[in-house]
């Protein structure tokens, strides 16, 4: 038994796939914890493994995994000694639900909104059907979807009302966490905006946690609580908001915050030069090294995580003696 | 299909405005609409993708085009590339007046236009070599000197700093990373030395990392060969480094227009300090806050509401006015025209 005020402890999570050409380490022994009511985001290009974590996180897995070891303590209870029967009853969508990549997308075409909703609650809290659609109803209402479209398919729905159903899905069973993968990366402006205040009022009122997987470090900020940031597998930076918002730590996130083209101010935006490491067989020391702007010979060798002093963890060389 | 509606009027030629000359891309009071039709052959109205749009390009210059989706500007950008015909209005590029336009001259006229799309992945056939992709454009404009298109790959590859080329020219684009590949669609775009270039989200597919590195460089090909780019985007945050001038298109129409930096410190429409407002700067704050928002969705383009098609969602409504009258555009600065009554 772990400690059950945390929500979710993960440690050492390794989550590898096999391919034709080797083996691809796509989670590469990764550790994070998330408290009651706290939104996580997980920061990092495509190709870094976030879609991967989350799938591993709710056990959502293709057929070619090579590996797949660690623990996730979910309120103190591994759960990843639980067979995948058990986990299916017991854990996904019943204490954690996904709104997947390009939710909109993800509904059925041919079954109502209204029933799709309801289906959750139908399977995993084994309501009747009136009560589920009770419940769904209620969802309806709390996402902001006007309840006559509960009758309608999703190709009636526009994209950011399809967004919200999805949203009332991963709700009905009311979890304590819901993984969102980039929610909102194909919608506009205004119905992003308007999906983060509604995501920020469902944390509020109902006290649910998140992790978020994005790559777009504007957004992110409207929901996080606390960042980690993701280069090909690992975690490279833990940080609350506040201080990686103002002064990351790790060179990698540096550059990515210097990468973002801002509104007002007078500062030029960067980029940063090469692209990641393939997965399979990647480079033995800092992975990060060979685009890094402040590489040294230490970098061959792979870096510790740091706890830096403040309670940030970073994984860099460049903090050794400041950890502590 | 647009249809052609109306035969268009006689227009005056344009006064020469900047460096003297005609602007590249003239366009006067353009309409696209398409025919909705019932059981296949009954008529059952429009949809007015694009209705009512007037704006000049000069040569060399960078303009970005900014909206939510389905408010025409994929339909303006497809009219400017000669895909959809206008059903009303008049297009002028390089004295070439689209409506009369054909055949080859059509060839000619699409040939100056370069197109940057969305999604390279998408827009690369994926069992082409980077070098044969390259060569298509010149096959179809009747370039066939050897020498001469391998000049011009050259030229276009070394330009997107795809170097030393001999390592891309024999690679299928799945080989290439989305960043290389949206370098070889520019290229593509620029083998036929083209006096504008349409650029549809250039990088919303792409990290936010590379982004940047993109944004640059057509910046860098606008100012060295005089390019006219027209940049399609829902970011603002990105306009700014790239262009100089800014147009905000909403349900079919130009609501707003004005210089890139005077638009983001002065937004006059409710609808572009709207879009102002939603645009997050990565700051923790954020979190703590609601974004204020206009409530709905952009109108069905079928039936828009009358008078100014924001009114049901505006927050400055004037009852009597805005839900009657459309407004026409009024001058609010040097080069900053806006389409809303609150500044009659």
């Amino acid at each position: 038994m772990k400690d059950e005020n945390v929500l979710l402890d993960v440690q050492k999570l390794a989550l590898h796939f096999s391919a034709r050409k080797g083996v691809v380490q796509a989670v590469d022994f990764v550790d994070f914890r998330l408290d009651h009511n706290e939104a996580v985001v997980i920061i990092g290009e495509s190709g870094c493994g976030k879609t991967s974590m989350a799938k591993a996180i709710l056990r959502l897995l293709p057929r070619n995994v090579a590996r797949y070891t660690g623990n996730i303590y979910l309120k103190g209870t591994d759960v990843m000694k639980l067979n995948s029967e058990q986990f299916r009853r017991q854990v996904r969508w019943v204490r954690m639900s996904l709104v997947p990549q390009a939710a909109m997308n993800a509904l059925n075409p041919v079954i109502r909104v209204g029933d799709q909703v309801a289906e959750p609650a139908i399977i995993h809290l084994g309501l009747d059907k009136e009560q589920a659609m009770k419940q769904a109803m209620q969802m309806f209402q709390h996402v902001g979807v006007p309840i006559d479209f509960m009758t309608r398919y999703p190709f009636e729905l526009s994209g950011g009302m399809r967004q919200r159903v999805a949203i009332a899905m991963a709700l009905v069973t009311a979890p304590d966490l819901i993984v969102l993968d980039e929610p909102t990366s194909a919608l506009d402006v205004l119905t992003q905006a308007n999906i983060m205040n509604l995501l920020k009022r469902i944390k509020k009122e109902m006290g649910t946690s998140y992790i978020l997987i994005t790559h777009d470090i504007g957004t992110s900020s409207e929901l996080a609580d606390s960042v980690a940031v993701m280069y090909a597998g690992q975690i490279v930076e833990e940080s609350d908001a506040m201080r990686f918002f103002t002064a990351p730590l790790h060179p990698y996130s540096q550059k990515l915050m210097a990468s973002v083209p801002r509104l007002h101010g007078d500062t030029e935006p960067d980029f940063i030069i090469g692209q990641p490491p393939s997965l399979i067989n990647p480079p033995t020391g800092c992975r990060y090294a060979d685009r890094c702007h402040k590489r040294f010979e230490k970098c061959d060798e792979e870096p510790p995580t740091i706890d830096y002093h403040d309670g940030r963890r970073v994984k860099c060389w460049l903090y050794v003696d400041e950890g502590g | 299909m647009a249809i052609t509606m109306e035969s268009r009027e006689n227009i005056t030629m344009q006064e020469p405005i900047g460096d003297g000359r005609a602007p590249l891309l003239s366009i006067q009071d353009l309409h696209v609409w398409f025919e909705l039709r019932k059981w296949g052959f009954a008529h059952a109205g429009y949809v007015r993708a694009v209705d009512g749009v007037s704006f000049d390009l000069p040569h060399g210059q960078a303009m970005a085009v900014v909206g939510e989706s389905g408010c025409g500007k994929s339909s303006l950008m497809k009219t400017i590339l000669g895909l959809n015909r206008p059903t009303k209005g008049d297009l002028i590029f390089d004295d070439m007046r689209l409506t009369e336009v054909r055949g080859s001259g059509m060839r000619r006229y699409r040939s100056e236009i370069g197109y940057v799309q969305q999604d390279p992945y998408g827009a690369l056939a994926p069992f082409m070599t980077v070098e044969r992709i390259l060569k298509e454009p010149m096959v179809v404009n009747g370039i066939r000197d050897k020498e001469e298109q391998m000049r011009r790959i050259n030229k276009a590859l070394t330009e997107v700093k795809m170097t030393p080329i001999d390592d891309f020219l024999h690679k299928f684009p799945h080989m290439l990373s989305g960043g290389q590949q949206q370098r070889i669609v520019i290229a593509r775009a620029m083998v036929m030395e083209p006096k504008l270039l349409v650029a549809d989200e250039p990088v919303s597919m792409l990290d936010a990392s590379v982004r940047v590195e993109i944004l640059k460089l057509l910046r860098t090909l606008q100012e060295q060969r005089d390019l006219a780019v027209i940049y399609i985007t829902h970011d603002l945050s990105t306009v700014r480094y790239f262009s100089e001038r800014i147009l905000v298109m909403y349900a079919g129409q130009i609501i707003e227009k004005s210089e890139v930096n005077e638009l983001i410190a002065n937004p006059k429409h409710p609808y572009t300090v709207a879009l102002l407002n939603a645009t997050a700067e990565p700051e923790a704050e954020n979190a703590l806050v609601y974004r204020d928002i206009p409530p709905g969705e952009p109108p069905s383009l079928v039936n828009p509401p009358s008078g100014c098609r924001f009114h049901p969602r505006c927050p400055h409504i004037i009852k009597g006015v805005c839900d009657v009258k459309e407004s026409p555009e009024f001058q609010t600065g040097p080069d900053h025209y806006v389409k809303c009554w609150l500044y009659e």
